[in-house]
């Protein structure tokens, strides 16, 4: 099980803060890949993921437990 | 208040104390940056703007960004506090102060970690306007990530 967190526009469109989901060993261009497939209306392509709290690149690995977050371009300061 | 060097905060923000925070006996400078709600963004009026931030990995980039200054700058000290929720025009968003040997660097440092923060820390702002609403997603407010996400070095 591993748990994906959604932020800003993300999170509105799929209408939630985080889900859980059932499949790991998978890597993060597979997931992002499964869950546009879930979520239509998801648009990860501009978006980076971090695992952990650690940006991670699209061949990283996802394991089980782990913490995966999608960060949409961000505007800080 | 939040005491801590590098933080996130729903409060607002201190400037004294984010500067207290860097003074020190070595230091012949402080510089802060104070980064406001903008009203008006190229003509169009903000009517107010809403941040979120991914907290706990958006508080270890700013830790990351004071270790990169302190490498590049050394001697310096630094300390970043970004406020998220609703904020109205002219509230403080950011505030970062660099305390340094010399005033070169404590400028170039303080305009380094802003560069970084829109780069690298994940945070958003909604713009509330008029007529509608909208996050905002141009890194360095020009593109989103220039090559379509960070720059590999970058992310370390």
């Amino acid at each position: 099980m591993i748990t994906i967190l959604f932020f800003a526009g993300h999170q509105e469109t799929i209408g939630k803060e985080q889900i859980e989901w059932n499949k790991a060993g998978v890597t993060i261009s597979e997931l992002k890949r499964d869950l546009q497939e879930k979520y239509p209306a998801l648009t990860l392509d501009q978006s980076m993921a971090a695992v952990n709290e650690e940006y991670a690149a699209d061949d990283t690995m996802v394991n089980d437990s782990d913490i995966v977050a999608f960060i949409p371009p961000v505007s800080g300061g | 208040m939040n005491k801590k060097r590098f933080a996130i905060t729903k409060e607002a923000i201190s400037i004294e104390e984010i500067i207290n925070l860097v003074v020190n006996p070595h230091a012949g400078a402080v510089n802060t940056f104070i980064g406001t709600v903008r009203e008006f963004t190229k003509g169009k009026q903000t009517l107010s703007l809403e941040y979120d931030a991914y907290i706990p990995m958006a508080e270890k980039k700013l830790v990351q960004i004071g270790e990169e200054i302190s490498e590049k700058w050394p001697g310096s000290e630094v300390a970043i506090t970004h406020r998220i929720g609703h904020l109205a025009i002219s509230d403080i968003a950011v505030v970062i102060a660099v305390a340094a040997p010399h005033r070169a660097e404590s400028y170039e440092a303080s305009r380094y970690a802003i560069e970084r923060i829109k780069e690298v820390v994940p945070i958003w702002k909604k713009e509330h306007w008029e007529d509608g609403e909208q996050w905002i997603g141009d890194q360095l407010e020009q593109t989103a990530y220039p090559t379509g996400k960070p720059e590999k070095e970058h992310l370390s």
